[in-house]
């Protein structure tokens, strides 16, 4: 038992199973960022802090002595809430195939672009300053058309490389340009998606939540998100015909070398 | 030493299961050390005897350590029971009673996650194709 009661939850094995791999399911895909950052974790749900190696004055308790308090980045919580309707969960024990957990399926997008917005853009209320908003290189925006974004990218690259930041790197495109890309073809048939993974020698990620595209080194050591609660689902309540649950973690991140990345608007 | 860490014919366990054993053993054998290396330091008068052996055994813990935490990432109730334990201020035996029975407690929930924590054991997912 812990924090999530699962076990209150008038759901049995096999329907914690498919919401479970469902959530898993449709959670991997969007969650761009784990694909791209350091991931540290997880350290529990009772892990509530991030040593930022950082202290500022504070004024002493009494005179003759100086004092200092540790600066720490407190983790953030997020969940997003969800339902389950419990003739579905019936049904599924009964051996149905075709559960409609549509709800669920609205969680994990929601959670997912909320921690992609996290890490790439900030959250400012949160103490989280976002890859994109840290980084000081003046890169080429992306442009309207795709057949720019080769020449983007690699201006991305280079303005990466000159300030000394290593490869490989990646790329999170927002799903708009992420689409433009998977669509196009450049003259000669050459696949454009192609194109862009030679320049960077690493991925190209689909980013729901990001505003146009961040090419980022993944070198490691740059960009550090540090997992307490990995994302799980938790019980709130039930009636007669509905389940209450919850997507949740809890996270922190900071950006450890703002100038390895560089942001392109579209 | 032969094959002594195997109790039940090693032929008929799988890889994963003869891995473990051998880890267990690994375990085993540096504690033993660490408790050696305890003694002979407790009646060792050269000094530089004895900062040989100090050092020594600080090699141990860290092989205990590495040992213990393969078998942990690969036994999620006995991680489970460990982070109820290990670290902890308080009465040892009570955090060991009270781990135990969150463990069972947790069986079910296990089953479906894979995850000691009842997470969904997403994690990193880099390497990962979209």
């Amino acid at each position: 038992m812990n924090h999530l009661l699962r076990h209150l939850a008038p759901i049995s094995d096999s329907g914690w199973e498919l919401l479970d791999d469902e959530a898993r399911e449709r959670l991997g895909p969007s969650l761009a960022a784990r694909r791209l950052v350091d991931f540290d974790g997880p350290r529990g749900w009772r892990h509530s802090a991030t040593n930022l190696g950082r202290s500022g004055e504070v004024e002493p308790p009494a005179d003759g002595v100086s004092a200092a308090q540790r600066r720490v980045l407190p983790l953030v919580e997020l969940r997003a809430e969800f339902t389950v309707s419990r003739a579905e969960l019936a049904d599924n024990d009964r051996g149905a195939v075709d559960a409609d957990l549509e709800s669920l399926d609205d969680a994990a997008q929601r959670i997912a672009i909320a921690e992609n917005v996290a890490v790439f853009h900030g959250w400012a209320k949160a103490g989280i300053i976002g890859i994109a908003e840290a980084s000081p290189v003046k890169a080429r925006p992306l442009g309207d058309g795709a057949e720019g974004y080769p020449r983007s990218v690699a201006n991305a690259v280079e303005a990466l490389r000159e300030v000394g930041v290593e490869g490989p790197y990646g790329l999170a495109l927002g799903p708009d340009e992420y689409t433009r890309v998977i669509e196009t073809a450049e003259h000669g048939g050459y696949p454009l998606f192609d194109h862009l993974a030679k320049i960077l020698e690493g991925p190209i990620v689909w980013a729901p939540g990001v505003k146009g595209a961040v090419v980022l080194s993944l070198r490691g050591g740059d960009f550090l998100y540090e997992s307490g609660q990995d994302l799980a689902i938790g019980y709130s309540h039930h009636d007669a015909e509905t389940v209450h649950l919850y997507l949740e973690e809890s996270f922190s991140f900071v950006v450890a070398t703002p100038e390895a990345a560089a942001p392109l608007g579209s | 030493m032969g094959f002594d860490q195997y109790h039940e014919p090693p032929e008929e366990l799988s890889p994963e299961t003869r891995t473990f054993a051998r880890m267990c053993a690994s375990l085993t054998e540096e504690a033993e050390a660490i408790g050696w290396y305890e003694q002979r330091l407790a009646i060792e008068q050269d000094a530089d005897a004895k900062a040989i052996m100090s050092d020594a055994q600080g090699e141990e813990f860290k092989h205990f350590a590495m040992d213990l935490e393969f078998l942990l990432r690969r036994t999620p109730r006995w991680k489970q029971i460990c982070e109820g334990v290990l670290f902890q201020d308080g009465d040892i035996v009570e955090h060991g009673e009270a781990a135990e029975a969150a463990s069972e407690d947790g069986d079910s929930d296990d089953e479906s996650t894979g995850a000691a924590d009842g997470s969904l054991g997403i994690g990193s997912l880099r390497g990962e194709e979209r």
